[in-house]
């Protein structure tokens, strides 16, 4: 699969939230490897795909190893299709609260509706014959919901809510995608980024190259460990590497040593 | 180089989506009603849609934009169920002469069309479509025009330049009579019983703005809740999103949207910093749940020069899917730069998307000039003519240097450096 040549393991400390940030480039590829490793090691996930349909996701997850269609029949993922859902809720008045509820009213004050869907898709099944592992929370992107007309405030709250009942409770792990918009002066997701950066162990930060569109290298990866909870006496480790998205896999490397220019 | 790539590795993927065969059918972009998923008889009906072809890259069922030389920059064509956003020029000339070409394609595929504007009626904007280019007359015109601007490049080997020898010429021109994108004369108008006989739907905003609203207040403008609101009617109705099993011959609905965003759909993003900032979004995001669920490509048209809140721009790049921005030179200064002397403006495609895939077909030309012959709108690379005059005065300099920069910065998605490596 990825030659991700970084430590990680499953069995270490757990109750992690990892913020995946792109900024000028793509980095829905991480979200894909993060839904296939999860699945892969046997987790309960919660994917809250707001962006794409249920058959992107599907699609490339068997180019990556896992199907998404199995997975969801034997109820070890979720999966909330924000795009179809966003027009049932739309157009149809719900008789219960929707997690999309938002889309409907004027002025959504927060988002507990999906909050509650999110724990109730998470819950532990108490008959035990499926004992899947940690669960996972994943988010595709966060930064839409800022579109959808939440404040960054509330988006802020959803997770605060989600990382106590996942990461705290039940000792999962929540994965979110949030767009850096870089240049634009777009205030409400540099304060949906700044937050959770402060609040996260670990950010991935995929960008495009400083010096423009490059063939071979499709962008570079800064990968930061944080431990927001300790005080720091240990500082926060950094590696940055470069990466080339193919077909079945993203190989990296280290930065200026592209196949292409060795 | 798009077309030699995709080519390249379409030899080698066609292989494998014919071995895959009975995976692709469930897979493709189309598993939407209960009829379509993982039937062969299925999969060939779709395929058997007038006007579309997968693509080699993914299997996606692809339309034409109108525009075989915008079909190659996106990658072999419009996807089905996504949007393409065009970024209106500062006049609106060249983005409403792509919409027509748009329409035109739906026309002559037989594809239902779906027009809304706020500022034409959807008829007058029907009657005034470009005339579809027939092959055998076009040819000899073409062949002509080719004689006359003899540049003879392809046909004598280059003894100094011999690289330049082995880039592929970007296509100018009809190839073969192919069925999938046409090429339109823009001075003539499209005959009067093609049009008849094609099936369309209009919205025109000024027309429908007097009935009552019987949905609760929310955020977004009334004109948009009920352009949603007839689209999902069109869609429901006439079975796209499979709904209605009665329907034999599947067709592709064609949705186009003019100047969305403009005041004349009530939405003042273009008049002020703190509108209703929200809205445009929401009706995006909501008309792309819309087009996912159906058998339908929308291609919208946004004044985003107009927009004054300029993360409302990046988050409406965020939400579509494919974006093509248009930037033409009447009117600025570039207009009589010598530069850009042979062509009529630019075009940056900002955005395409990563449709059930990793990677995406992105062609490597980053710098790319459109411009409007008589009966053909080329889009060409751009290259910077030879710096030949003795006296290089400081102020040519300068300008030279200018739209160099901004041809620097590639595809926005990809790697939107602004610093460039100055040699």
């Amino acid at each position: 699969d990825q030659l991700l040549n970084r430590p990680r393991s499953l069995s270490g400390p757990s109750g992690k939230l990892t913020l995946l940030c792109d900024a000028n480039t793509d980095g829905s590829f991480l979200v894909h490897h993060f839904l296939s490793f999860y699945l892969k090691a046997n987790c309960k996930v919660c994917f809250v795909a707001l962006i794409q349909s249920f058959s992107h996701y599907n699609i490339v997850g068997q180019k990556l190893g896992v199907s998404l269609t199995v997975a969801r029949e034997c109820g070890q993922l979720v999966f909330l299709e924000g795009l179809k859902s966003s027009v049932d809720v739309f157009f149809r008045a719900q008789a219960e609260p929707h997690p999309l509820q938002f889309l409907r009213e004027a002025n959504a004050e927060n988002l507990q509706p999906l909050y509650e869907f999110v724990r109730e898709a998470l819950k532990p099944v108490d008959d035990g014959e499926a004992a899947w592992r940690c669960p996972v929370l994943l988010v595709d992107d966060l930064s839409v919901l800022l579109s959808l007309g939440m404040g960054a405030v509330a988006v802020l709250d959803f997770i605060h809510y989600c990382r106590a009942t996942v990461c705290w409770e039940r000792k999962g792990n929540i994965v979110a995608l949030v767009h850096d918009s870089g240049d634009t002066e777009d205030e409400e997701n540099n304060i949906l980024l700044n937050g959770l950066s402060h609040q996260s162990h670990l950010i991935l930060r995929a960008e495009g190259l400083a010096t423009g569109f490059c063939r071979d290298v499709h962008g570079q990866l800064r990968i930061l460990w944080r431990t927001p909870s300790q005080p720091t006496t240990q500082r926060d480790q950094s590696l940055t590497y470069q990466y080339k998205i193919q077909d079945k896999s993203v190989s990296f490397f280290a930065k200026g040593m592209s196949p292409a220019v060795l | 180089m798009a077309a030699v790539a995709t080519c390249g590795t379409g030899a080698g993927s066609t292989g494998s989506v014919v071995a895959a065969g009975s995976k692709n059918h469930v897979t493709s972009f189309q598993r939407r009603g209960p009829r379509a998923s993982g039937s062969d008889s299925s999969y060939s009906r779709l395929v058997s849609i007038a006007g579309t072809r997968p693509s080699v890259r993914n299997g996606q069922l692809l339309v034409s934009t109108g525009l075989p030389a915008l079909d190659q920059l996106l990658g072999g064509g419009l996807a089905v169920g996504t949007v393409l956003l065009i970024e209106e020029d500062k006049y609106n000339i060249y983005s409403s002469l792509l919409f027509k070409y748009f329409l035109a394609e739906g026309i002559i595929n037989g594809h239902t069309l779906l027009v809304a504007s706020a500022k034409e009626d959807p008829a007058d904007i029907l009657q005034e479509l470009p005339a579809p280019l027939l092959d055998d007359n076009f040819k000899k015109d073409f062949d002509e025009e080719a004689c006359n601007h003899k540049t003879a490049e392809s046909n004598i080997k280059m003894k100094i330049a011999w690289r330049y020898q082995l880039l592929p010429k970007m296509e100018a021109g009809p190839v073969s009579s192919s069925r999938f994108g046409h090429y339109y004369d823009a001075s003539k108008k499209m005959p009067q019983e093609l049009i008849e006989a094609s099936k369309w739907h209009g919205f025109f905003f000024p027309e429908k703005s007097s009935s009552t609203l019987n949905i609760e207040p929310c955020s977004l403008t009334h004109g948009y809740i009920k352009l949603l609101q007839f689209i999902q009617n069109i869609i429901y109705e006439e079975g796209f999103d499979g709904s209605n099993p009665q329907k034999k011959q599947k067709n592709i609905l064609r949705i186009g949207i003019q100047n969305l965003g403009s005041p004349l759909w009530g939405d003042d993003i273009c008049c002020t910093e703190n509108g209703n900032s929200h809205s445009l979004t929401k009706f995006l995001y909501v008309l792309r749940g819309l087009l996912r669920t159906s058998l339908s490509a929308c291609m919208i048209t946004m004044p985003t020069h107009l927009i004054q809140n300029k993360a409302i721009i990046s988050r409406v790049t965020n939400l579509s899917d494919t974006v093509v921005g248009l930037e033409s030179f009447i009117g600025s200064e570039r207009e009589t730069n010598p530069l850009y002397k042979d062509y009529h403006g630019l075009i940056h495609i900002r955005q395409i998307p990563r449709l059930n895939n990793l990677i995406y077909d992105v062609s490597d030309v980053k710098d790319l000039a459109f411009k409007l012959k008589r009966k053909l709108f080329t889009i060409e690379r751009l290259h910077l003519p030879p710096d030949l005059s003795d006296t290089v005065s400081r102020s040519s300099k300068q300008d030279l240097a200018e739209p160099s920069k901004l041809l620097g910065p590639g595809c926005g998605v990809m790697a939107g450096g602004k610093k460039h490596l100055d040699f």
